[in-house]
């Protein structure tokens, strides 16, 4: 080998691993600062439970096929089948080694707000975070008091099965580098205070964007398409569009969609159906004021 | 003329049988049902949200439709209606049809146990149609695909 070749794949060698550097530097996982979940004081525990059915953490964590009362128990594993592989929600009731009892608020809401781990690591945006990132801290302190008193469960779920490359984690790092972020999606009124809670609630804890939002291929959401409806992740069938502008919404009345939410009918007495029965009875465990700030919220969307 | 004539009620046969079908494809057929359904619901949400004047004579027809309907709906699922007609049933219909009808059994029973202890108020329709509307979820959570 010539000596330019030499000095020629040197750089290459060199160019790689300062750009893997660059990458890795650019895409670590980044927790808040301490401080950030310092001061909070006593959480509200009543608050935290409304913030939990806000944030539908029962619909994927609970048991497979769990009723009633067995929804408190977040005890993981109920398959969530996407088209990046199958995700198994882990165990997050407070046991304290197989849940979450040994985490602490900060680390909780690392992973709720900038999808960090416990051990550091970037975890799939299956776990809503890039919606919960608008979550404000007081709402996550309240949810973690609330979570510690709900039962414990040892059961330890299957890890995710996911084929390659969707199985590096590291790669998070550039999907949260191109994707996480805690903006509004859409310009609404927000000196309108019922708005505005509304926005709150839907892009940050209700997490809705997150089936009734399109993706890209690289699974990020069609920024200007917000919740005009997409392909059902799971399976067949569609995630409807939820803008005025929808074909089968779009003539719902505020109040129609008020109570859709609250007891499950449509305006023609049709009744919820797939994967929104679970979203509609946490939205139903909710103050009716909140299904009415989602409906005027809904209705000030910009139209698909 | 005897082959035109022929020709003619063949034709005239086939249109008949153009009609008849459309609107007996299961597919259809179970819309209609569902719709049914619907519209009985509709009936006893107008009490329970106190937009109509209680009235027993309607909660007890509205019950008995969706007694009657839901009891007969899952036999109108055949092969071959898997598809078409704008159909929202699930394929998983076809491959788990004794929990499906086991769920159109449970609406069609807590309907019949509402009617042999009829609500009497606005209230106990409420109760009632909150009953009713989870049977309804529960098996449309499964069965039941949005195609828009």
């Amino acid at each position: 080998m010539g000596r330019r070749a030499t000095r020629l794949l040197s750089g290459l060698v060199l160019l790689t691993v300062v750009g893997a550097g660059a990458f890795w530097w650019l895409t670590k996982p980044a927790p808040w600062d301490a401080t950030h979940w310092e001061g909070l004081g006593e959480p509200d525990l009543a608050d935290g439970e409304r913030v939990f059915w806000a944030g539908g953490c029962t619909s994927c964590h609970a048991a497979p096929g769990a009723k009633d009362d067995a929804r408190l128990v977040l005890a993981g594993g109920r398959p969530l089948k996407s088209p990046f592989g199958t995700f198994y929600p882990p165990n997050i009731s407070p046991d304290e080694t197989a849940g979450t009892g040994s985490w602490t608020l900060a680390e909780f809401g690392n992973a709720m707000t900038r999808g960090v781990g416990k051990n550091g690591e970037h975890l799939y945006p299956s776990f809503p975070y890039g919606s919960y990132a608008r979550m404000t801290v007081k709402d996550i302190n309240d949810l973690w008091g609330y979570m510690r008193t709900l039962p414990k469960s040892a059961n330890v779920a299957p890890p995710h099965d996911l084929p390659f490359p969707y199985n590096i984690r590291l790669a998070l790092g550039g999907w949260k580098l191109l994707y996480l972020t805690d903006a509004p999606r859409v310009d609404v009124n927000a000196a309108d205070a019922k708005l505005a809670r509304g926005q709150y609630l839907v892009e940050g804890p209700g997490h809705c964007g997150e089936c009734h939002t399109p993706r890209n291929a690289l699974g990020g959401f069609e920024a200007d398409r917000w919740l005009a409806g997409a392909p059902n992740p799971e399976g067949e069938g569609r995630i409807p569009d939820i803008t005025p502008g929808s074909k089968s919404i779009g003539s719902w009345s505020a109040s129609d969609i008020v109570s859709y939410l609250e007891t499950g009918f449509t305006p023609d007495f049709d009744s919820v159906g797939g994967s929104m029965v679970e979203v509609q009875k946490n939205m139903a465990k909710l103050p009716a004021s909140e299904r009415e700030a989602i409906a005027a919220y809904l209705k000030a969307l910009p139209p698909s | 003329m005897k082959i035109r004539a022929f020709m003619l009620a063949a034709v005239l046969a086939g249109l008949g049988v153009t009609a008849v079908t459309a609107a007996d494809e299961p597919q259809a057929v179970r819309q209609q049902l569902m719709k049914k359904v619907g519209q009985a619901t509709g009936a006893l949400s107008g009490i329970a949200k106190g937009e109509k004047p209680y009235d027993a004579e309607i909660v007890k027809a509205s019950l008995s439709t969706i007694s009657e309907t839901v009891k007969m709906f899952p036999s109108h699922f055949p092969a071959g209606s898997e598809t078409g007609m704008e159909t929202e049933a699930s394929p998983k219909i076809w491959q788990n049809m004794d929990d499906f009808e086991a769920k159109a059994a449970k609406l069609g029973s807590d309907a019949d146990k509402f009617l042999a202890q009829l609500p009497s108020d606005q209230a106990g329709v409420g109760a009632a149609l909150g009953v009713l509307g989870k049977d309804c979820g529960s098996c449309h959570e499964s069965y039941r695909l949005k195609k828009e």
